[in-house]
C-alpha cells in the first residue's frame, strides 16, 4: 500500500476497482466525471475487468445496477446534482427489494440555476429513498468510505450512497493510501447474495404488493435502517484493523474534534469540517470554548450518537450546504428533533452556507464561534425566531424587492 | 368500453351444457386425484387478467417458447400488475419487476452481471451461458416512457430480446392513448365527441425505430398466429445481441369487444393490413406475411367499440378514408397483397 498524491476522483475510481465490482454503469456528469473516467482507464489498461457499461443516462446508470445487484453482482455507479434526480426513481426501489449496490456521489447543488459547483442539496433530496448516506471530509475518507460502503451495502442488502464534496474532494490533490485489492479481500470477501435472478430456482422480484403487504416491506428496510449503526460500527472497526485508520467517534457515525470541554459546538457535514477545525484552533485562541461534531453519517440519522455529543453543549450552531425551501436545513431540523427530549437541550441556530460553491472561509466560521459563543446562554425558548436560521453569506444587495426585508 | 352484452345481444348466458358438467363433476368426484399442478409452467393460469387478456396469452407463449433457462424483465404495466401480486405470482421463470421507464436498462445490468461471472469463471454460474434474457412490456413501456432505455440497450449490443405485446394504449390504467394508439381511436385521453374522432397522430413505427439502431433482427406478429409468434421469439433468442419482436395483443376491455373474441380480433388485423406481419434483418425486411383478398378495414373497425363513433357520419367515414390510405400505403411497401 503506497502513498500517492492524487486526485480525488482517480484515488475514489482506484478504490472502487480494488473493491473489484462485477459491474460498473458509466453516465458523466460533473464533477463525478473523474471517477468512471478512471475507471475506465484502469479497463482499458487491464486493471479492471468486470462489466464496465457506458450507459445513456443516469436513469439507466441506476436502473443497470439495480438489474445487476438482482443477478448476484457486486456493483458501482457515480453521479451528482440533476443526475442524482434523473436516478431518484430507480434509486427508491433499491431499499424496498433490498438490493445493494454502491453509489458514489460528488455533491453538487441542483438547477435552477444552473451550476455545477458543491454543496448537499443534491444528497439531502434523496434522503427518504432508503440509502445509507456516508460523507467524507477528505479524499482518503472518500476512499476509505468507498470501501466501507461496499461492506455495509452487502451486510445490509442496502444501497450505500457516499458522499464527496464535488471539486473541494474530487479535483483536490492529496496524498492517499489506495489499498490494493489483494489487501481488500480480507476487508471484503466476494459478495455472496442471498437470493438472485437464478434461473434454476425461479424467483419473482419487484411484485406488485397490496394495501395488506405494503406497510411490512417498507417498514423491514426502515428498521434495517435505524440499526444499520453496528453494521456500519464493525465495518469502521473491522477497517481500522486491516488498514489502520480510524474513523473517529461513536462507531465511526461521528467525527468530534475539541469538544470534551468545549460550551457550543459546530455541526458540519463533508469537507467543510476541515476549515471549521481551523476556524475552532483560531477561536480558541480568543478564549472561545468550541468544538467540532462531524456526522459521517446522514442516514441512518446517528441520533443516539449526536444526542451524546452535544449533551453537554449550550449551543450547538449547524453549518450547513443544504436547504429544504420552505422550512429549513435538513441536517438542522432532524438535529433538533433528536434533541427535543434533552432535559437542557441547547440552543440550535441554522447557518445556511457555502450553497453551489460560494467559499466558506475560517474567518466566516470563526466569527460565527464568536457570535454563537456570546448567545449560548440564552435559552432556546427564549431564542428570538429570526437568528434560529442564518443566511451568513447572503447578499441582500442583489435580492429582488419581493423578498428584501 | 367493456361490452357487458353477450355476443348474440340477450343479457341471459346459454343453457349450460350438461355433458361437460357430468365430466367436470366426476373428475371432482375423485377430489385426491384431481390437482392443479402447474409447477412446470413459465406462465401459469391463475392470474389476475380480464377473461380474453391477449398480453396473457402471449407471456404464455414467450415463457414456454424460451424455456426455463430464461429471465424475464416486466416493466410496470398490466401484466406486472396482474401476474405478480405479493405473495402470489404467476411466473416459473426468474422474474423481476422495477419501474414504468426502466425495463431494457435493468436487464442490461442483468445481461453484464451475467457476462461479468462468465468472463471470471464464477463456478456457480457455469451453467448459466445460454440465459435467455427477455423484457417483456407493453407499448407504453416501449413506444412511450421506456424508449430511451431501450435505445440504449440497443445501441450497446446486450443479448437481450424485447418482446413488446402490444395493446395499443395504456390498459391497466384505464385506457389512455400512447404513441401505438392507431388514428381513430377513442381512448380517455382522445376522446371523441363533436370536435375529435379520436386519437389523430399516426402510430410510431417502432419496428423501423428498432432498425435503425442497427439490431440485427425485428419482427411483428400477431396472438392470431402463436406459431409464426414462436417462432419469432425462438428467432430473436438465437440472435448473437438484441432482438425487437412487437406482436399484437387485442385488450377486450380497452379495445371493446367480447372477450371470448381476442384471437379473431388478431386476425381481422392481420386480414385487413392494419397490422402488417413482416421481419426485418439487419435493417431489411426479409419477409411479409401475404395477406390474400384483403379485407377493407372497416371490417375491423366496427367490432370494436374504441372506433364506433367513426361510423354513421362524415367525419368518421373521412377517417376511415384515411386509415385505409394508410393501410393501402403500407401494404404496397411491404409487398403483402397476394
Amino acid at each position: 500500500m503506497a502513498r500517492e498524491i492524487m486526485k480525488g476522483t482517480d484515488a475514489v475510481a482506484k478504490a472502487v476497482v480494488s473493491a473489484d465490482p462485477d459491474v460498473v454503469s458509466a453516465y458523466p456528469i460533473t464533477p463525478q466525471t473523474g471517477i468512471v473516467e478512471g475507471i475506465a482507464d484502469l479497463a482499458a489498461q487491464g486493471a479492471y475487468d468486470g462489466e464496465f457499461l457506458r450507459i445513456d443516462s443516469e436513469f439507466n446508470a441506476a436502473s443497470s445496477v439495480i438489474g445487476a445487484s438482482a443477478a448476484g453482482a457486486r456493483t458501482f455507479t457515480a453521479t451528482s446534482s440533476n443526475g442524482l434526480k434523473l436516478m431518484s426513481e430507480p434509486l427508491f426501489t433499491a431499499a424496498g427489494m433490498r438490493l445493494p449496490l454502491v453509489l458514489a456521489v460528488a455533491n453538487r447543488s441542483i438547477s435552477a440555476p444552473l451550476s455545477i459547483w458543491n454543496d448537499h442539496t443534491d444528497a439531502m433530496a434523496e434522503r427518504d429513498a432508503g440509502l445509507v448516506q456516508l460523507y467524507a471530509e477528505d479524499v482518503q475518507e472518500a476512499v476509505d468510505n468507498t470501501l466501507i460502503a461496499f461492506r455495509v451495502a452487502e451486510e445490509l442488502k442496502l444501497p450505500v450512497m457516499s458522499n464527496l464534496d464535488g471539486f473541494v474532494l474530487t479535483h483536490v490533490q492529496e496524498p492517499v493510501d489506495v489499498p490494493e485489492p489483494e489487501a481488500i479481500e480480507e476487508f471484503l470477501p466476494r459478495y455472496e447474495p442471498e437470493h438472485t435472478l437464478d434461473p434454476s430456482d425461479p424467483k419473482t422480484m419487484g411484485a406488485y404488493a397490496r394495501p395488506e403487504h405494503w406497510t411490512e416491506t417498507t417498514y423491514v428496510p426502515h428498521e434495517v435502517l435505524l440499526q444499520a449503526g453496528d453494521a456500519i460500527e464493525r465495518a469502521t472497526a473491522e477497517f481500522e484493523d486491516v488498514f489502520g485508520r480510524s474513523y473517529g467517534d461513536a462507531g465511526g457515525l461521528l467525527d468530534t474534534y475539541r469538544l470534551g470541554d468545549a460550551d457550543v459546538a459546530l455541526v458540519v457535514l463533508g469537507s467543510l469540517a476541515g476549515t471549521t477545525k481551523d476556524a475552532v484552533d483560531r477561536a480558541r485562541e480568543d478564549g472561545i470554548r468550541v468544538g467540532v461534531v462531524r456526522p459521517r453519517v446522514f442516514r441512518p440519522f446517528p441520533g443516539e450518537a449526536l444526542r451524546e455529543a452535544l449533551g453537554g453543549v449550550e449551543a450547538v450552531g449547524v453549518l450547513e450546504k443544504a436547504i429544504s425551501p420552505g422550512s429549513g436545513g435538513p441536517l438542522t431540523m432532524e438535529l433538533k428533533a433528536e434533541l427535543y427530549d434533552l432535559p437542557d437541550r441547547p440552543l440550535v441556530r441554522n447557518y445556511v452556507l457555502g450553497l453551489a460553491g460560494r467559499d466558506v472561509t475560517v474567518e466566516d466560521v470563526r466569527e460565527m464561534s464568536a457570535e454563537l459563543y456570546a448567545d449560548a446562554d440564552v435559552p432556546p425558548h427564549q431564542a428570538p425566531t429570526e437568528d434560529r436560521e442564518i443566511w451568513p453569506q447572503l447578499r441582500e444587495d442583489i435580492l429582488p424587492e419581493e423578498v428584501s426585508h | 368500453m367493456a361490452t357487458d352484452q353477450l355476443e348474440d345481444g340477450s343479457d341471459e348466458p346459454d343453457e349450460f351444457d350438461d355433458s361437460d358438467k357430468t365430466e367436470a363433476a366426476d373428475e371432482f368426484d375423485d377430489a385426491d386425484e384431481f390437482e392443479f399442478d402447474y409447477d412446470d409452467a413459465g406462465f401459469a393460469p391463475g392470474h389476475r387478467a380480464c377473461s380474453g387478456c391477449g398480453p396473457a396469452i402471449v407471456a404464455r407463449h414467450v415463457v414456454d417458447e424460451a424455456g426455463e433457462n430464461t429471465i424475464v424483465v416486466n416493466p410496470t404495466g398490466c401484466m406486472e400488475v396482474v401476474s405478480s401480486p405479493f405473495p402470489e405470482s404467476a411466473w416459473g421463470v426468474s422474474w423481476i419487476h422495477n419501474v414504468f421507464a426502466n425495463a431494457p436498462g435493468v436487464a442490461s445490468g442483468v445481461e453484464a452481471a451475467y457476462r461479468s461471472f462468465s468472463r471470471r469463471g464464477r463456478e456457480e454460474f457455469e451453467d448459466h451461458e445460454d440465459v435467455n434474457f427477455i423484457v417483456f412490456a407493453g407499448d407504453g413501456a416501449t413506444f412511450d416512457i421506456g424508449m430511451r432505455s431501450l435505445s440504449g440497450m440497443f445501441e450497446r449490443g446486450h443479448d437481450v430480446l424485447y418482446v413488446c405485446y402490444d395493446n395499443e394504449a395504456y390498459m391497466n390504467t384505464g385506457v389512455q392513448r400512447s404513441g401505438s394508439t392507431p388514428p381513430g381511436a377513442h381512448t380517455t385521453t382522445t376522446p371523441s365527441g363533436e370536435y375529435s374522432t379520436g386519437e389523430d397522430a399516426p402510430k410510431k413505427d417502432m419496428p423501423a425505430i428498432a432498425a435503425a439502431h442497427g439490431v440485427e433482427y425485428v419482427a411483428t406478429a400477431s396472438i392470431s398466429d402463436p406459431i409464426d409468434f414462436r417462432k419469432k421469439v425462438s428467432r430473436g433468442l438465437e440472435v448473437d445481441g438484441p432482438a425487437y419482436v412487437q406482436v399484437l395483443s387485442p385488450c377486450p376491455v380497452g379495445w371493446g369487444f367480447d372477450g371470448s373474441e381476442t384471437i379473431e380480433m388478431g386476425e381481422l388485423a392481420v386480414e385487413t393490413g392494419v397490422y402488417p406481419i413482416y421481419e426485418m434483418e439487419h435493417g431489411e425486411v426479409t419477409s411479409a406475411k401475404t395477406v390474400r383478398d384483403r379485407k377493407p378495414v372497416e371490417a375491423y373497425l366496427e367490432r370494436q367499440d374504441r372506433f364506433s363513433h367513426l361510423f354513421g357520419g362524415d367525419a368518421g367515414e373521412e377517417t376511415i378514408e384515411a386509415i385505409q390510405a394508410e393501410i393501402d400505403a403500407q401494404a404496397e411497401d411491404l409487398g403483402i397483397d397476394g
